[in-house]
């Protein structure tokens, strides 16, 4: 519920420090099951003091509508992500032949 | 990457209208816009909290308490995702805390209202959350991606919102003459706010240009607000109550609702922090952030005696 | 719409454990938004919606019982103070953090052992609720066991708050798992178990959190009661009159 909050006539825009090691509840990323069968997927994060608070956090900030079946908490600290996406996953878009839809195989020969 | 490749990068995902993530180069610009944005929406939802918080122990009966309770979490959980995406690009909770309650971060100007009739939350629900809700599903579109995703989940649970506030002002329409009294005085109080919502017009708006260019913001202030009017005022005089404006005027030709003008002072003001209860919206929000430190401290204690022992035990 | 004509042991029972949730309930909502962070203001929440919810239930059951055609507004929003029959703890103010969560654990303690016991009442209406009760209540107590455990060993701060709580609400334990003449017809029927049979179970487990916790039982024994009779603190009139102003205002409305 809002809007792009404008600054009123005078005012700055706020300085920003952007460091995430301040004091205060570590930061946990959420993985929801939504059902039997499922992967977990990643739904947001939260802050909690410790994992178990973390994942009761989680059930109640993230599963109400009856969303999960079983979430995972990661503290984010903790996720180790990719970067340079040309070099780590550019090369695997020139190779079909991994797919198989690569390969015509007339229908008359059947279940291929 | 380097600057020149990254940027040629980030105007190709936009040009696509595809979405940019926390670790994508960004124009510095871009970055602080889609923080400040995200931030003070996230502020917007915590206290929004607020005036519909304040009728939850009087709800009149017990199922619209549960829903009115039912409701303010929702606010809550909205400002949990919104903060969990602003986070992505390495602010922290504590920081943005901090913004919020020294007054460096705004958040939107509706919620320095008061919600002095049980009609409010009709009102609000119906007027308020139906605002947002015409902003909100065009930000589903909105180009940096946490955003975007955090828009996507709000619109699902927004729509019971807007939903139940016009199930109230439904009840009272088709109540006692106080009941219906008690509508028309929320509406009367409740709808020039709501147009405030969408903010000044573009003309008089500085980032509206490259808000728009960056794709944060996919559709202009004013043709937001008109999507709004021209959905809302039939809604109205469906319940048999008027518009507090007497320049609104259907025009045949545009399909269009005109209105009368919005009194910018009064937003201007709010904005500014002078508006009826900007300062208690932000005393009570301090309040419970500071009388909840030595909850937070205590829970921080647990937690290094525990990973403390785990070390020694190892 | 005020005094009883036809109430029943069960219908009667049914009112009691309503009321015990309404009015915790009712309190809970007086502090969502105050909570000392966002993650605390939706488990607040998600906590006060069980208890109304479990209210809203037994309030209609207790309705049907008595066949007088009282709704679960009826209950909730037309009966005075000396109707009411929830436990004195319930109606005991939100003075912290750590009060609010005390008694919580206190009442979580004795819900789980309730409703276990109750899943086995011969009146399936009354299983059924206890059914849904569980599972809510199991979740509270874990919650509320597992924040006890963080406050009492937490800081020198938390610790003194939380037992400071401790000793504040300690005299309201008791009456908890305490019996009259209702639980006795009703036990005698499979309907409904001795609250004095909980007093065991609640017992042992706010000992073994108390002693994870760092915190001890309060020193002063003194007990008070009366909850189940009308005779309540001076708390749940105000409580009440918060809760019922707009029916009593405006009656006979929709809403």
């Amino acid at each position: 519920m809002s809007y792009d909050v404008p600054l009123a006539p005078g005012d700055e825009p706020a300085e920003i420090h952007a460091d995430l090691d301040r004091a205060g509840w570590p930061l946990w990323e959420v993985f929801v099951r939504a059902k039997r069968g499922l992967n977990h997927a990643h739904v947001g994060s939260l802050h909690a003091p410790d994992a178990e608070t973390a994942i009761q956090n989680a059930r109640d900030g993230y599963t109400r509508r009856a969303e999960g079946v079983s979430v995972w908490v990661v503290r984010s600290a903790e996720i180790h992500a990719s970067d340079d996406a040309d070099s780590m996953f550019g090369p695997f878009e020139d190779k079909p032949y991994r797919h198989p839809t690569f390969y015509e195989i007339p229908d008359e020969v059947g279940q291929l | 990457m380097g600057t020149e490749a990254g940027a040629a990068r980030f105007e190709e995902i936009i040009e696509a209208d595809e979405k940019i993530e926390p670790r994508d180069w960004m124009p510095d610009g871009y970055r602080s816009t889609v923080i400040r944005q995200m931030a003070q929406h996230a502020h917007s939802e915590v206290i929004g909290m607020q005036p519909e918080a304040n009728w939850i122990t009087r709800a009149p009966t017990l199922l619209r308490k549960a829903i009115l309770m039912a409701k303010v979490q929702d606010e809550a959980g909205h400002g949990l995702y919104l903060y969990s995406a602003t986070e992505t690009l390495g602010v922290s909770r504590d920081e943005l805390n901090e913004l919020l309650h020294t007054g460096k971060q705004k958040y939107s100007s509706i919620f320095n209202y008061p919600t002095l009739s049980w009609a409010d939350m009709g009102a609000i629900g119906w007027l308020v959350d139906g605002a947002a809700i015409v902003n909100q599903i065009v930000l589903q579109r909105t180009s940096y991606g946490p955003y975007s995703r955090a828009m996507v989940k709000i619109c699902k649970e927004e729509s019971f919102h807007a939903r139940q506030g016009y199930s109230i002002m439904m009840a009272l329409a088709n109540g006692s003459d106080e009941q219906k009294a008690m509508a028309q005085d929320a509406i009367d109080r409740w709808w020039w706010p709501a147009l405030m919502m969408f903010g000044p017009h573009d003309s008089e708006s500085p980032h509206t240009e490259q808000s728009m260019a960056w794709k944060v913001k996919r559709i202009t202030n004013d043709d937001l607000r008109q999507m709004f009017i021209d959905q809302t005022v039939p809604q109205a005089h469906y319940l048999g109550c008027t518009i507090p404006d007497d320049d609104l005027e259907y025009n045949e030709d545009t399909g269009h609702w005109a209105i009368g003008e919005i009194d910018w002072d009064e937003f201007w003001s709010t904005i500014k922090g002078d508006g009826r209860l900007n300062r208690e919206r932000i005393a009570h929000k301090t309040k419970a952030w500071e009388d909840g430190a030595w909850v937070r401290e205590a829970a921080t204690a647990y937690a290094a005696k525990r990973s403390v022992s785990l070390e020694a035990s190892a | 719409m005020n005094t009883l004509t036809t109430s029943t042991p069960l219908s009667t029972y049914a009112v009691r454990l309503a009321d015990d949730n309404v009015v915790l309930g009712q309190r809970l909502g007086e502090y969502i938004s105050m909570a000392p962070e966002l993650e605390e203001d939706l488990a607040i929440g998600n906590t006060a919606l069980d208890h109304i919810g479990i209210a809203r239930f037994l309030f209609t059951y207790a309705g049907e019982l008595e066949g007088d055609g009282r709704s679960e507004d009826d209950f909730a929003m037309f009966r005075p103070e000396r109707a009411y029959t929830n436990a004195l703890l319930v109606e005991q103010p939100n003075t912290d953090f750590a009060h609010i969560l005390v008694r919580q654990f206190f009442f979580d303690a004795y819900q789980v052992p309730l409703w276990e016991r109750l899943m086995a009442s011969t009146d399936s209406r009354l299983a059924g609720i206890a059914a849904k009760g569980l599972k809510e209540a199991t979740y509270h107590l874990r919650r509320s066991s597992t924040w006890v455990v963080r406050l009492g060993d937490g800081t020198p701060e938390s610790h003194a708050r939380t037992q400071a709580a401790i000793d504040g609400l300690w005299r309201y334990t008791v009456e908890l798992c305490s019996t009259d003449n209702v639980e006795t017809t009703l036990a005698e029927h499979g309907i409904a178990p001795m609250a004095t049979d909980l007093a065991s179970d609640w017992a042992r487990t706010v000992d073994t959190v108390f002693e994870e916790a760092t915190l001890t039982r309060c020193a002063d024994d003194f007990q008070t009661s009366g909850g189940r009779i009308g005779m309540h603190t001076e708390y749940l009139g105000h409580l009440l009159a918060e809760m019922q102003w707009m029916q009593r205002s405006y009656p006979g409305l929709t809403w």
